[in-house]
């Protein structure tokens, strides 16, 4: 394995904001990008292919919206691949970039999207459209109630609170006030968090992601080129998807496979992607987690699948108790996470780049001392579609 | 000083139809629900399970389902939410909703708790427990829709 590892050579994110009014759909691309070229130090002549994250054209109310990004990646005369996982679509998407390469067809490649939920007025009604027109369409489901009915179970299984789905609130928008490029910088207070309007029980306003606007884009390369080229890189050393049924019904019931409290197939994917990357023990050998968690509840067991902690549920204790704070044992989604900013099309790309970041030792005011060994997820779809990636210096 | 520059907007609205064909074995389940006012799931003879909604393979054995099987009307709540938020296109709140495993399924089925009251959602989250006992009531006029039933408190 001497050389062929695959390297994330730049990094471009832009500022997420609510909305965007001085930038066009491609313009916020191109926000991303040029930086990310820039990182790289490349010119887009180096580019062998682009890989184009956007989840739902309607969130963007622009039908295959990649045709618009085309340009604002560089992308003409080139291989050119649209991927879309839902929310996991952003770690989708580097990780098909990283298998361009690791296949042996391509050198460099760019992968680039941008979203701007903020400009739709209706994102649970867009997302009430990806249930099944058969059975559950005329039902008034929707991301924010799919995993509502998760924290019920989880509140069940594991006794957490709607107090304890708080503190994962207040963690991250204290993080988030360090990081300029997050959406929700202003830190709020446990009370705060417990006084704010019911969305869809046990979820209130604060335990619930904003509607972002803003792009991220990435560069990866060979081993060899980065070698060749004498450039400065960090390794994805482990990459793993996993799927789950579609049925939320199925992940309750008489003996599910997977449990909708727990995030059955996320687990499955970290265990593949530690396993590639040789990690035994992900509770002593990783630094820092960005873990997709659009929902303060979700954060919970997305710590018990990435297994931080020995069994699923302790890692309610474990978070209250500051062990995965900026300075804490595993400080998780230092950044402020998905849940102070959601760019749908590349959140989960940001949370990949977050860590890439973080073991280079590029964070700025968020970042954790010594990070060498870092992990990020994504999650897509009814909670059914996950990506996971292993990241080290 | 310079003004910021006058930035535009253009407002638009995507109202698209369809005419969704539900194929044959969504048509028998919601035919039973419309025309007897009972909810059928679907076997599958490797695993045993029964599968409501009724399916026409099985997503663990990957094999074809092979018989119909009556379920409910009787359950018990697995999973239950009350939304206060009013969204675009969707049911003015409040509004409690989740799912169901019927007598005899071994799969959740989605619908409408009615008959709790939501002012706090403390009190109604305790009445609508994970495990508490409900029946299903169907609507007098039923077209042949998930609508066409919902779940009480039995």
């Amino acid at each position: 394995m001497s050389n062929d590892r695959v390297g994330i050579i730049g990094i471009g994110q832009s500022n997420f904001r609510s909305r965007r009014d001085d930038a066009s759909y491609p313009d916020l691309v191109r926000e991303a990008v040029v930086p990310a070229m820039m990182d790289a130090g490349l010119d887009f002549d180096a580019i062998d292919a682009v890989v184009y994250s956007l989840s739902p054209d309607a969130m963007v109310g622009i039908g295959n919206a990649e045709r618009l990004g085309v340009d604002a990646v560089g992308g003409r005369n080139k291989r050119f691949l649209r991927i879309n996982t839902g929310g996991a679509t952003g770690i989708s998407s580097v990780a098909a970039a990283y298998y361009h390469i690791a296949s042996g067809v391509c050198d460099v490649v760019l992968t680039a999207g941008a979203d701007k939920v903020g400009e739709c007025g209706d994102s649970q009604t867009v997302l009430n459209k990806i249930w099944d027109p058969t059975y559950e369409r005329a039902l008034p489901l929707g991301t924010i109630n799919m995993l509502a009915m998760s924290a019920v179970r989880y509140m069940k299984r594991y006794g957490m609170t709607e107090e304890d789905m708080a503190y994962v609130t207040v963690k991250n928008r204290r993080q988030a006030a360090l990081n300029p490029r997050a959406h929700l910088r202003k830190p709020v207070t446990i009370d705060d968090v417990m006084a704010s309007r019911w969305i869809s029980w046990p979820l209130k306003l604060m335990d619930c992601c904003p509607q972002s606007s803003g792009g991220a884009a990435m560069v990866l390369a060979s081993e060899k080129f980065i070698r060749d080229n004498k450039l400065d890189a960090v390794w994805i050393t482990g990459v793993a998807g996993r799927a789950e049924t579609y049925w939320m019904g199925d992940r309750m019931g008489t003996n599910p496979t997977a449990e909708h409290a727990d995030a059955y197939a996320l687990g499955r994917s970290f265990a593949a992607s530690y396993k590639m990357a040789g990690i035994t023990d992900p509770s002593k050998q990783v630094h820092i987690a960005e873990l997709y968690a659009p929902f303060s509840n979700t954060e919970f067991h997305a710590i018990d699948a990435a297994r931080l902690v020995d069994n699923p549920g302790d890692s309610i204790k474990r978070l209250r108790d500051g062990e995965f704070e900026l300075g804490g044992r595993i400080p998780v989604n230092p950044s402020g996470g998905t849940l102070c900013t959601n760019a749908i099309a590349v959140t989960a790309m940001a949370r990949v780049a977050e860590t890439a970041l973080q073991v280079w030792g590029r964070a700025g005011a968020h970042q954790v001392a010594g990070a060498r060994v870092g992990i990020a997820s994504g999650n897509g779809g009814d909670h059914q579609i996950f990506g996971t990636m292993v990241i080290e210096a | 000083m310079e003004q910021p520059m006058e930035l535009l907007g253009r407002q638009e609205v995507w109202n698209i139809t369809y005419d969704h064909a539900l194929g044959e074995t969504a048509s028998y389940f919601f035919t039973q629900i419309r025309d007897h006012g009972r909810i059928f799931g679907r076997r599958c003879a490797k695993s045993n399970r029964v599968l409501v909604p009724p399916r026409a393979f099985s997503d663990e054995t990957l094999l074809p389902t092979t018989e119909w099987v009556e379920v409910g009307p009787g359950g018990q709540i697995e999973a239950f939410t009350f939304v206060y938020e009013q969204f675009n296109g969707l049911p003015p709140p409040p509004y409690a909703f989740g799912y169901v495993l019927l007598d005899g399924a071994d799969t959740a089925l989605g619908g409408y708790f009615r008959g709790v009251d939501l002012t706090n959602p403390a009190e109604a989250a305790v009445k609508l427990a994970i495990g508490t006992r409900v029946v299903t009531k169907f609507a007098e006029q039923r077209k042949g829709d998930v609508l066409d039933f919902w779940f009480e408190i039995a």
